[in-house]
């Protein structure tokens, strides 16, 4: 590794591997055996072939902002930290692309373009920090992917480094695969197929309107009827999300956000688009908010009131901090007109417990985010609080959702795939997993409970066809 | 073509006749791909998604080769399977199964028409945002991966497509994605399937999330004089690139010393659409057209999705839209040293042009994809041919065949063998991409 990459670049001091034993999902810890930090893509590689020729496992960091342990080291394994690689190689504004290095941040692909008048459209609430080779992995949403979609809608090449150390790109920055759409499957598997090199990303013109609306109820039904009304007059805002009194408080105390004081919901509504549209929608918005009950609306076009609205919003998970010792961010999706329901079985499910939930969420696509409280100095109340968040993901599954909206499955959530998969998707699933990474080296023990052996293939199993095996036929 | 000799076709009858209520023997006109005589032995109508495990476990059991058919109207495009001992249609799976309209979601049968469903879905004013035929199936819009212009705002079937269920070449039947637009559990085999022809497996259902429909809607057509061919690939980008934010941008050139014709659709409130579009015709005017005019439908010549004509050969170049003007002088160039005269028309604005070789001396067509891919050969993109005649794909071996140059084709056939180790899923359907 101090051949590939310079011996300033290889980390083996037990002090500095502890730095990286998690990512943003500190529940879960592991102290890697070496850590490297290449910078270029062929390093990656030669890292990549040595681990693959040693039967090594290896795990790629991004800024180690994921929510799942998605990132959490293997203890034999080799962390590869890709920070150094953080340059945005190229920007194409006629053709609207961007080629970067994964370890940028994502705010910095949209800095780099404003002045051309685009942005980098995925936008989660970590993007100060995240990287997009992270966001890659992860397949990241953020609040505004209601209308503009997620990662996996604006990226559009990959070059990777595969799980045996060659270096090879998916997709090409046009819209068009040629043979099968691998850069979609890549995306989202959550570094278990390959480590991103370089990043072709879609950039998007920056809208020529945004207008932010707050609506504060005296309920959280009263501002459901609000989205879906919203919803049902036609209107895709660019984000919707609400907060309940819990985190609302939390955040009035770490940010003086100065929401209405004693709403039980806060619901905000962002409209992005041509002005002409924004004001028709806008027009629209007001009343059906107005209508739902709300008991304040605020509304701001520009963008520094714009920015102290998001403020409660964007800090509400570290402003929880303030509430309780502890606290789990939890992270699922539910049909959107489910969310009342949901909400309701979470608060009796609070109430039986005796622990106390925080809700945010992207009410515009079901996304829910509870944050269960908890004082982690007690071993029965933190049972208890995993026991909660457990239930409230069974609760998501019930509904017909999924249990992760877009923090990822990694370590955290892999016992839970049973529940939402039969072991014939698991399997059929980790098919994929077999052609990119049969020898289990790429990130193992993320996402699937129960790896599969890649020698195995389910069902009857007879030869090739004899035009296959003769190589005359590919597909 | 069938390979008859090598089971005993008494005993897959019967095999199948258990498997699926309706089997029949295969006739001259379930052929695919005419001009190839590749007929099917037998055809499997299943009704369900256990009726269709039930057909491809009899397949496996007999190593049948398999070859899934929706509408059929893009089943010649590719290169026809080299065999097909079952064509398993899916036309009786055609339920729209769920049309949650406040969740903005849809879980369709695959064999669905998707003109019957956007009139299902148009009576709670939503729709699939994709152009396709009417007679398409779902699943073969997916299977076929194709979009047609609006996919410079939507994107393409991937892009829509939120969960699907799959049987593979063994009877496995496997679910992906669900039925929420915001899902990232575990991979998504969804993108895998999107555009894989009938190469990894059977499409057995599909959700799509789902867009409101449009209250209004405008076409800005713009007429620019041949030779006017830098201010039009301008014109293009501008609009592509403008916050009055296009569902399309369209170019079309039906002959080389014709005028290019580009036509924006906006879609949105009548109001602001009425705005946008004369903003836009100004954009457009800027831009060097000769006129552009506003219209509530599209100009005659709107491309739609893509087609091919019997006989004609369909060629798609992909590019980063910056490279246009280059694009278009270099199919001049190549059409030029080939002796052909095609129309040109696609979603320029989204980077994707088609050309249509009319049917004629099919080394001239072979020759053109051959200097056109040379000519692009260091350019970001491709040049695929997605519809060929028998004679013209003959001819484009030695030129890059059908798909042309294939990133990590290794990647591509482990992942063909981990699906369908025994290749007997639309065999040969990308045969020669080496």
């Amino acid at each position: 590794m101090t051949d590939i990459c310079g011996a300033p670049n290889v980390i083996t001091d037990p002090l500095e591997l502890r730095t990286y034993e998690c990512d943003g999902l500190t529940s879960h810890r592991t102290t890697p055996a070496l850590v490297v930090l290449p910078s270029t893509a062929a390093e990656v590689a030669g890292v990549v072939r040595a681990c693959a020729d040693h039967a090594v496992p290896f795990v790629a960091r991004g800024s180690g902002t994921g929510l799942s342990g998605g990132a959490m080291p293997h203890s034999e394994g080799v962390l590869i930290v890709m920070s150094r690689m953080r340059r945005v190689l190229e920007v194409d504004p006629v053709a609207r692309r961007a080629v970067v290095e994964p370890g940028v941040t994502n705010l910095k692909v949209t800095e780099a373009v404003r002045d051309l008048g685009l942005f980098y459209a995925p936008d989660p609430s970590s993007q100060v920090v995240c990287s997009v080779g992270g966001n890659v992995a992860e397949n990241s949403g953020g609040a505004h992917c209601l209308k503009h979609g997620f990662t996996v809608n604006h990226v559009l090449g990959l070059e990777i480094v595969t799980p045996s150390g060659e270096l090879t790109w998916l997709g090409d920055g046009t819209s068009v695969a040629s043979g099968y759409d691998l850069l979609g499957a890549f995306t989202g598997s959550e570094g278990t197929l390959g480590i991103v090199t370089k990043i072709i990303v879609k950039l998007t013109p920056a809208p020529e309107a945004v207008h932010l609306v707050l609506a504060a109820y005296d309920s959280l039904e009263a501002g459901g009827r609000a989205v879906t009304d919203i919803i049902g007059a036609g209107i895709v805002p660019a984000a919707i999300e609400m907060m309940d009194a819990l985190s609302i408080e939390a955040a009035e105390a770490a940010v003086h956000c100065g929401y209405p004081e004693g709403a039980a919901a806060v619901l905000l509504v962002e409209l992005d688009g041509p002005a002409a549209e924004v004001e028709a929608e806008l027009a629209t918005v007001l009343a059906l908010c107005e209508k739902a009950g709300a008991r304040e609306i605020r509304s701001a076009d520009d963008p520094v009131q714009r920015a102290g609205i998001w403020a409660g919003r964007k800090s509400a998970f570290a402003a929880v901090g303030r509430l309780s010792p502890a606290y789990i961010v939890q992270d699922g999706v539910v049909p959107r007109t489910a969310l009342g329901d949901v909400l309701a079985r979470i608060w009796s499910l609070s109430q039986e417990a005796g622990i106390r939930v925080a809700n945010v969420f992207h009410a515009g696509d079901g996304n829910l985010h509870p944050l269960v409280l908890y004082n982690d100095a007690s071993a029965a109340e933190t049972e208890a609080a995993e026991v909660l968040s457990g239930a409230i993901l069974d609760t998501c599954i019930e509904y017909g959702g999924s249990i992760t909206g877009e923090h990822g499955v990694g370590v955290d959530k892999s016992k839970y795939m049973p529940k939402m998969f039969s072991p014939d998707d698991l399997d059929t699933m980790q098919l994929v997993r077999c052609a990119f990474d049969p020898a289990n080296l790429c990130n193992p023990g993320k996402i699937f409970p129960t790896p599969r052996l890649c020698g195995e293939v389910p069902g009857p199993r007879r030869g090739a066809h004899p035009a296959a095996a003769a190589g005359v036929e590919i597909f | 073509m069938h390979s008859s000799g090598t089971y005993a076709a008494d005993s897959v009858a019967k095999a199948l006749a258990e498997a699926c209520a309706d089997v029949r023997d295969g006739a001259a006109a379930d052929a695919i791909a005419g001009d190839a005589g590749v007929a099917p032995a037998f055809v499997a109508l299943p009704a369900s998604t256990g009726e269709a495990a039930a057909v491809l476990r009899v397949a496996a059991e007999h190593e049948l080769a398999v070859v899934p058919r929706g509408g059929g109207s893009r089943l010649g495009w590719g290169a026809p399977p080299s065999r097909c001992d079952v064509l398993v249609d899916i036309s009786r799976m055609d339920a729209v199964l769920e049309h949650a309209s406040g969740d903005l979601v849809a879980r369709l049968q695959a064999g669905a028409r998707m003109g019957d469903v956007a009139a299902a879905l148009a009576a709670a004013g939503q729709e699939i945002a994709l152009d396709v035929p009417a007679g398409a199936t779902a699943g073969g819009v997916v299977a076929s991966g194709l979009a047609g212009p609006r996919r410079l705002r939507y994107g393409s079937p991937r892009d829509l497509l939120i969960g699907i269920t799959i049987v593979l070449a063994n009877g496995t039947v496997a679910r992906s994605g669900g039925k929420v637009v915001k899902n990232v559990a575990g991979y998504d085999l969804g993108k895998l399937f999107a555009g894989s022809a009938g190469t990894l497996g059977l499409i057995t259902e599909v959700t799509f999330r789902l867009h409101p429909l449009p209250a209004a809607r405008a076409f800005v057509a713009a007429e620019f004089a041949a030779g006017a061919l830098p201010a039009a690939c301008d014109a293009v980008a501008a609009a592509a690139n403008s916050s009055l934010t296009a569902s399309a941008v369209e170019l079309s050139r039906p002959s080389a010393s014709g005028p290019l014709l580009v036509s924006v659709l906006l879609e949105g409130s009548a109001d602001g659409v009425a705005a946008r579009a004369a903003a836009m015709a100004d954009l457009l005017g800027r831009s060097g057209a000769s006129r552009a005019k506003v219209s509530e439908t599209a100009p005659p010549w709107w491309p739609g999705p893509p087609a091919a004509e019997a006989g004609e050969t369909l060629v798609r170049v992909s590019f980063w839209v910056s490279a246009l003007g280059q694009v278009l002088s270099a199919i001049d160039t190549a059409a030029a040293e080939a002796g052909i005269a095609p129309s040109v028309a696609g979603s320029a604005g989204a980077g994707v042009l088609y050309v249509s070789c009319p049917p004629g001396e099919p080394g001239a067509c072979a020759r053109f994809t051959g200097a056109l891919r040379g000519a692009l050969d260091h350019a970001r993109g491709g040049v695929a041919v997605l519809a060929a005649p028998g004679e013209v794909r003959a001819a484009l071996a030695g030129r890059g065949g059908m798909a042309g140059s294939v990133p990590s084709l290794d990647l591509m056939r482990a992942v063909k063998d981990q699906f369908d180790p025994g290749h007997r899923m639309s065999p040969g359907r990308f045969p020669e991409v080496i």
